[in-house]
């Protein structure tokens, strides 16, 4: 295993979720539940983090957002929608505002639906997650070499 | 003291200094949770995360945040040469703080408000702690009766018997100096926030790593200073330098994990005062007796 799924740092922004899903996040990040035994801290910063945790449908206001938090984040990085909203714009796919899914404005990685995101589909997706990033950083060690 | 020893130990600090201080962190990152009532992450994970920081990919603001950062290892490895090797105290002191200058340097340059935010607060912690210390090398000098670390070997009695108030004064200021709770104003271990972790706004990547490393190496050599004040010739008294250092260093992760962060006008005022009664009175006895 590299070093890179060992101290995976999280950053965690709310685009127009009802909160729900929120909630769940950070009680998965709270103390009582340890993320730090993994190396996981949370983090505010997009440029120290290594993992996007979006919920929420993603609207036109925040849409700019999302993207600009994206960008900031450095190589390697995987991005979780977490919440059913997130995923495909849930149950408020159809309001006028909504673009329907984080996945409409950056890439994601893993999907972990539920209304609200259970703390179990959240730690299973932010495992599945550390996979694709060790994925995502052996690939840019090979391609820094091939440079 | 020649070049030659003070080349040498610098060398040696370069590559034991990040050792035992990656151990410390993680040390201070496992009580710290088991203080809070949590197990902690494994003992290595600073070193997880400093390869992990390294092993990312290369975005800069300024451009030469790496560059300053770079120096300010350089000088922080002087600094720590130069002590460890029995140099010259007050010249130790006077580099640390250079080494801080660069780092100050580092998070200006990016001309992010966050960042200069946390230059501004890093700066004051300077002015706050920088008298103390001045005071901790004078108090040393009229005690040992010279600057140079390696005289201790050779006195009848630890410098701490003639300055026990400058030595609480120091301990008062370290905690500015590591950058703990009630004084991480510039950067905090805990709190990963933008204001709080201001210097490091706009750092990523192996700049972050190498400000990691540099808080590694201050650790080792600021727990260098304290242990100073109890040793005087024979190797035990070099074991009951280490326990009180290392004693220091648990007494400041405790103050961390029980005390909420001050304004800086307290933290300016709180630490220039210690300065001037416990530096001033040790002066003054000092000099009477
Ligand atoms: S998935 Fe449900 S709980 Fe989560 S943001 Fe959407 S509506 Fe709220």
């Amino acid at each position: 295993m590299g070093y890179a799924s060992k101290s995976p740092w999280v950053i965690h922004y709310d685009a127009s979720s009802c909160n729900g899903c929120d909630i769940e996040v950070l009680a998965a990040l709270c103390p009582g539940f340890d993320v730090e035994r993994f190396g996981i801290i949370n983090t505010g910063n997009p440029k120290h983090a290594d993992i996007f945790l979006v919920t929420g449908s993603v609207n036109e206001r925040n849409i700019s957002v999302v993207k600009q938090i994206y960008d900031q984040m450095v190589e390697p990085k995987v991005v979780v929608a977490c919440g059913i909203c997130a995923c495909t714009g849930g149950i408020f796919h159809d309001c006028y505002n909504v673009i329907g899914g984080v996945d409409k404005a950056i890439p994601v990685d893993v999907y972990a639906p539920g209304c609200a995101v259970r703390p179990e589909a959240i730690i299973d997706a932010v495992v599945q997650a550390l996979g694709i990033l060790e994925e995502k950083s052996k690939a840019l060690k090979e391609s820094k070499k091939g440079a | 003291m020649s070049f030659i020893t003070t080349l040498i130990g610098t060398i040696a600090f370069a590559i034991l200094a990040p050792i035992v201080g990656c151990l410390l962190a993680g040390l201070d990152r496992i009580i710290s949770a088991r203080m809070q009532g949590r197990v902690g992450p494994p003992i290595l994970q600073p070193y997880y995360d400093v390869r992990k920081l390294i092993a990312k990919d290369n975005v800069t603001v300024s451009g030469v945040d790496g560059v300053y950062m770079s120096a300010a290892l350089v000088f922080t490895a002087f600094a720590g040469g130069i002590f460890f090797s029995g140099g010259n105290l007050l010249m130790s002191a006077f580099i640390i703080t250079m080494a801080g200058l660069f780092f100050i340097m580092a998070a200006y340059s990016s001309r992010s408000p966050y960042a200069e935010l946390g230059a501004g607060r890093e700066t004051v912690q300077v002015m706050s702690y920088e008298p103390m210390v001045l005071l901790m090398a004078v108090c040393f000098y009229m005690a040992a009766g010279t600057f140079n670390v390696s005289s201790v070997f050779g006195l009848s009695a630890p410098v701490i018997l003639y300055t026990i108030p400058a030595f609480i004064g120091f301990l008062f200021i370290l905690t500015i100096k590591l950058r703990k709770s009630p004084f991480d104003l510039s950067t905090s271990h805990h709190a990963h926030q933008e204001l709080v972790r201001g210097t490091t706004t706009e750092m990523s990547g192996k700049t972050l790593a190498k400000v990691e490393v540099m808080h590694w190496c201050e650790t080792v050599l600021f727990l260098g200073w304290t242990g100073m004040f109890f040793i005087w010739g024979g190797p035990l008294s070099l074991i009951l330098g280490i326990v009180v250092a290392l004693a220091a260093w648990f007494f400041e992760i405790w103050i961390d994990n029980n005390f909420a962060r001050v304004k800086w006008q307290a933290m300016l005022r709180s630490a220039w005062t210690v300065a001037l009664v416990c530096g001033g009175i040790n002066i003054i006895v000092l000099m009477l007796v």
